[in-house]
């Protein structure tokens, strides 16, 4: 544990230094005080809208990150050569996987963090009370996110940076819409485009389920135990596709 | 440790890896390679570029994996990464994390062997005065020259205080002072009992300060050479400099047997025949020419490589 923990930590520290994170953290602070602009300019609840950009804008530059820095997990260290020092200590290759995964989450913990009290600070302004009930969306987009990043990690460990990115993003916007897939397959008649609509659902993820970010701005009802049941959804999903990465890895040539 | 001495630190048998380079056809790198690295011994491992000497460290260090083959650290296998626990590993140029300090990345590479932290922060402080980079110990990596670069690589290869350091290509990227301080660090290492095997296609390393080398050409091993055994062979070189007017060679008869340099007013004369050179020294003293120098030297590596790789390229030619 003391090894992918050093891993981990190594992991979080470079990438928290490297400039692309704080490139991307200001994009998400000036995505997130455009809301301001923007509530200003439409009819309706000005906080409203300031809840559901901020949300929107969480989701995408964290998943961004997520992409950015997962694919980068083999192919980078490859094309950098920094992984055949560590290789060559004492280190089982699933370590290095786990401990990069963790050092990579962390890193998206921050950023998520961040942005999440900047949008806090934000509503507070218009209306002087914290909006705790943001959290039932911003955790369950935490988890949409670490879960985005474990597939970049999957495809980074055959694949090249592009590809991999390409891919990766191709599943979260796919992830988004597997449902509606189905039901529209339903009501044609092709059985080919039906078989494939299941598989696409029940293979890729659903990431709807993590999605609360609308009833939470419009205080539907959602229970403590709806959400825990989409963590758990989430997590069991990652786990599934971080062992196949981790199979895969174990056998390839690091050339 | 287990350590044995007189065992070998490195026993190789009948490794092979062969890279597909697409449309099914493979092509060979490392064809049935048999090696002892014995214990406490420093070695050469000479070969051109793209003879397969990085191929065969990444095969001893699990990075890649052989298609036939075995490789043992004193009978261990090298395949279970536990085993790397007595192994430094330097790779030809290598690259770190860049946005680390030197510090930082001697103490995480520390962090990956089982040591407590005031054992980790006295050898990363050691290994930081062993290369000479304690003035730069707060710099980012990706501030570093490629010599502090390498420097940083002997410290992290080094950070366990190994028996067996596998060191590829360790003079490149060096200045001849680094290139010094390298030597020495290479050479204390077998003083302090630990074995040394590394790269390179520059022969007066590996010369200098090898007990033994050996010489791949095209993913085969063509020979291995003991040092200490090249001094005994019959084919030691006598060369003679002097200076002063043109030397009048007619009275010497087997001139042929001579090889003759001229730089200026200088005259460079080498020959296997002893008998030879002392003649041709009377012959220098005769004509009233002024001796440099007159000496053997041992017979040159850099000789045994060319003949083993010609050899080579003959049987393919």
């Amino acid at each position: 544990m003391g090894k992918i923990m050093a891993i981990a930590l190594n992991t979080f520290r470079e990438s928290i230094r490297d400039r692309i994170f704080y490139s991307l953290l200001f994009f998400a602070v000036v995505l997130i005080l455009f809301s301001m602009v923007l509530s200003n300019l439409t009819i309706g609840d000005p906080l409203k809208i300031i809840k559901d950009f901020g949300l929107g804008s969480i989701s995408i530059v964290g998943t961004l990150i997520a992409i950015f820095v997962g694919i980068g997990m083999v192919y980078k260290e490859m094309e950098k050569r920094t992984i055949f020092v560590i290789l060559s200590k004492p280190l089982a290759r699933w370590q290095f996987l786990i401990g990069k995964y963790f050092g990579l989450s962390l890193t998206i913990l921050v950023e998520v963090a961040v942005m999440s009290i900047l949008l806090f600070v934000l509503c507070f302004l218009y209306v002087p009370q914290v909006p705790w009930n943001l959290l039932y969306a911003i955790i369950p987009i935490f988890f949409e996110i670490v879960l985005i990043l474990a597939v970049a990690f999957l495809f980074s460990t055959f694949s090249t940076s592009f590809l991999s990115g390409m891919f990766t993003l191709s599943i979260f916007i796919i992830g988004h819409f597997t449902r509606d897939l189905k039901s529209i397959a339903q009501t044609t008649q092709d059985a080919v485009f039906q078989a494939f609509s299941n598989v696409l659902y029940y293979v890729l993820p659903n990431l709807e389920y993590l999605n609360y970010k609308t009833r939470v701005v419009h205080h539907l009802g959602i229970t403590i135990f709806e959400v825990m049941l989409s963590l758990v959804y989430a997590i069991f999903y990652t786990t599934v596709v971080l062992l196949i990465a981790i199979f895969i890895f174990q056998r390839r040539d690091i050339n | 440790m287990g350590n044995v001495t007189g065992s070998a630190a490195i026993k190789i048998r009948a490794l092979q890896k062969t890279f597909s380079n697409g449309w099914g056809k493979r092509s060979v790198i490392i064809k049935n390679l048999n090696l002892d690295i014995m214990d406490n011994e420093i070695f050469g491992y000479l070969g051109a570029n793209g003879a397969g000497k990085t191929t065969t460290f990444k095969l001893m260090l699990g990075l890649i994996f052989p298609d036939k083959g075995d490789v043992f650290f004193w009978e261990k296998p090298a395949a279970d990464y536990k085993n790397r626990s007595f192994i430094g590993y330097l790779p030809e140029n290598p690259y770190f994390y860049s946005y680390l300090t030197a510090e930082e990345s001697l103490d995480f590479y520390a962090s990956l062997f089982d040591m407590n932290t005031t054992v980790k922060k006295q050898r990363v402080a050691e290994m930081l005065h062993l290369v000479g980079l304690n003035h730069a110990k707060d710099l980012q990596l990706r501030k570093f020259s490629r010599g502090m670069l390498q420097r940083i690589g002997i410290a992290q290869a080094m950070i366990n205080d190994p028996k067996l350091l596998i060191l590829d290509e360790p003079m490149s990227g060096l200045d001849p002072m680094g290139r010094k301080d390298m030597r020495d660090i290479i050479l204390n290492c077998r003083d302090q009992g630990k074995t040394v095997i590394f790269s390179s296609h520059i022969i007066s390393d590996v010369e200098l300060i090898c007990d033994r080398a050996s010489i791949l050409s095209k993913g085969e091993l063509k020979q291995v050479v003991e040092m200490d055994d090249r001094q005994n062979t019959e084919d030691s070189i006598w060369e003679i400099i002097c200076q002063g007017n043109a030397l009048d060679i007619s009275t010497i008869k087997e001139y042929g047997k001579i090889k003759h340099l001229v730089t200026g007013n200088r005259n460079i004369f080498s020959t296997t025949d002893k008998g030879l050179a002392n003649r041709m020294m009377d012959e220098i003293k005769n004509q009233g020419l002024d001796l440099i120098s007159f000496g053997s030297r041992r017979k040159n590596i850099e000789d045994i490589y060319i003949k083993s790789v010609n050899v080579e390229g003959k049987n393919h030619g």
